[in-house]
């Protein structure tokens, strides 16, 4: 495989007087795991929908595999959504003889982890279970491209090591994966990351990117409770860390005069923002995008 | 005042959802349960909140009326507005009048939810609809706040807000007990307690956790041993529990997710499950 396997050139996309999505471009090469962040409300979905093929573009142009996202390229697309897409009420087997039947393939080989749950109903397996289950299912004819919304959401640390080695897997063998996430350990996994905000991408590639120039300050003190009650008082965006309390894009002087006429001795000292952090500055509106 | 359950054991049927569990929540402080689906957390909350029985050990608790509880399904009623869902529940606590009014405006600033005050329940994003029912489970003041993953499946920043209306009642007193299943989330409350099939994998504040940590965890670009390696992001790491690594590996500080698949893999490997 080469070239681009997912492209948006300019893609807007208006529901009446609403713009979803908004002049964005990006794309997704084989080998790669691109994590698409945002929050909600953002446009990762209807961006998603879009690259897709299941809603149409209002402007702008998307292509799937060189061309438009039709039937015939769909066949080569594997998505794993947030609600699985699994049949509850049919067994784990009928469930993956559906999808190889959707795609004429030879039905997969349980794995070692599922083989006693073959009959099993799907909607009576622990979450973990199911997800593999929706793994197999999106997996097995081999797609070029992967998509996958919050792919690891409820699993435990193992759970998620076992995941992703099977997303790496498909990095590996050239597919492209686009991860929609809202976990930050998950975005950390990803070798490249996008991130809207009211529709539009405004920053991608490395975790640094995406901070960008958010700032933050660590308040040590004594007194947390009350120094966290001052700054909160004063509209801060505080967030507690342990027993210290951090704010994002604050300026240090300001914090001390608000800790000082409080009365509240404490230790102030810039530290690197977080992505959620910038995030948040986003949703505020404290920055222009 | 401090709530606990002690060498406590729950079962249904033949499966064991807590296997002799120790857990303090003083005032004042948030503390974070943290595990996969299955681990026991919400058995845990529940057995706090007296909504489950124990099959050993003892619960000790606020009563009722002083107790609030955010369980893992919605939490509020959803052909109710915003503004009836507060006050059907003050009523039951038998908040009234102006003081309902100024506690319900109050809250609802907090929250950012005052737009949306009189939309339905129905109508509110993931996150509004966990914020809604974190501000029903406080209307009282409660001295227990029990919350079952008020952050999972929602935006960062309405798990923001989240954790800064946690962190708000720990700081008026109030003891916070949260599940999540966001290690990350967990490093930032005063006391984290890691489950894992009912069972306690390690529990302490962030610090305690790693200074009782012990083994090495190496960078492994070429892994020795694949049952003690796993991958963080493009990079591969391995666990030395005992022995020394080879010569040449490099050892790399743990983070939190590090540890407790580092202690996850010790315990596959000497509790058969």
């Amino acid at each position: 495989m080469t070239g681009v396997l997912l492209r948006a050139g300019h893609v807007t996309r208006r529901f009446g007087g609403f713009t979803a999505v908004d002049d964005v471009s990006m794309q997704v090469l084989p080998g790669e795991v691109v994590g698409l962040l945002g929050a909600n409300g953002a446009g990762k979905t209807t961006l998603i929908r879009m690259l897709l093929g299941l809603i149409a573009v209002t402007s702008g142009r998307v292509d799937l595999l060189g061309g438009p996202p039709d039937r015939e390229r769909r066949r080569r697309l594997g998505y794993v959504p947030q609600g699985l897409g699994l049949y509850g009420d049919l067994t784990v087997r009928e469930n993956l003889s559906f999808s190889a039947r959707a795609y004429d393939i030879a039905e997969p080989a349980l794995p070692a982890t599922l083989t006693g749950h073959a009959g099993v109903l799907v909607r009576e397996l622990p979450l973990g279970a199911q997800r593999q289950v929706a793994f197999l299912a999106a997996l097995t004819h081999s797609p070029d491209v992967l998509v996958l919304d919050e792919p690891t959401s409820g699993v435990d640390a193992l759970g998620r090591v076992a995941l992703w080695d099977t997303i790496r897997a498909q990095a590996e063998r050239g597919a492209g994966v686009l991860v929609t996430t809202h976990n930050m350990q998950e975005a950390q996994q990803c070798d490249r990351l996008l991130l809207m905000s009211d529709g539009r991408l405004v920053a991608q590639g490395s975790e640094a990117d995406i901070i960008g120039s958010t700032t933050a300050v660590a308040v040590r003190t004594g007194d947390w409770a009350q120094a966290f009650a001052a700054l909160n008082a004063a509209g801060a965006p505080v967030m507690l860390a342990g027993r210290s309390i951090r704010v994002a894009n604050a300026d240090p002087a300001e914090l001390a005069g608000v800790l000082k006429a409080a009365r509240i001795e404490a230790s102030l000292q810039p530290v690197p923002a977080t992505i959620e952090e910038r995030m948040l500055m986003l949703a505020r509106g404290t920055e222009v995008p | 005042m401090t709530s606990s359950v002690r060498s406590a054991t729950v079962r249904f049927g033949p499966t064991v959802a807590l296997d002799d569990i120790t857990v303090e929540v003083p005032g004042g402080s948030v503390v974070a349960v943290v595990g996969g689906d299955g681990a026991g957390k919400s058995t845990l909350l529940r057995a706090l909140a007296g909504e489950v029985p124990l099959d050993a050990g003892t619960v000790e608790a606020p009563p009722r009326q002083r107790l609030g509880y955010l369980p893992a399904s919605s939490g509020s009623w959803a052909a109710l507005t915003v503004t009836q869902n507060i006050d059907f529940v003050a009523g039951i606590y038998g908040l009234a009048g102006e003081e309902l009014t100024a506690r319900r405006t109050e809250l609802l600033d907090r929250a950012s939810l005052t737009p949306a005050a009189n939309r339905l329940a129905a109508q509110l994003s993931g996150g509004m609809r966990r914020k809604l029912g974190f501000v029903m489970a406080i209307v009282h003041r409660p001295a227990l706040l029990i919350l079952d993953e008020p952050s999972t499946g929602i935006d960062p920043v309405s798990r923001i807000d989240l954790w800064r209306l946690a962190s708000e009642a720990a700081a008026s007193g109030a003891a916070v007990l949260m599940s999540t299943t966001y290690l990350d989330e967990a490093e930032r409350a005063a006391y984290l307690i890691v489950l894992d099939s009912g069972r306690v994998l390690v529990q302490g504040s962030y610090d305690q956790v790693r200074a009782g940590f012990t083994g090495l965890v190496t960078r492994a670009d070429q892994p020795v041993r694949a049952e003690w390696t796993w991958r963080r992001g493009r990079a591969l790491r391995e666990y030395w529990p005992g022995s020394d690594p080879p010569p040449g590996a490099t050892a790399v500080a743990p983070d939190l997710e590090d540890i407790v698949i580092a202690l996850s893999l010790v315990r596959r490997q000497t509790v058969p499950s």
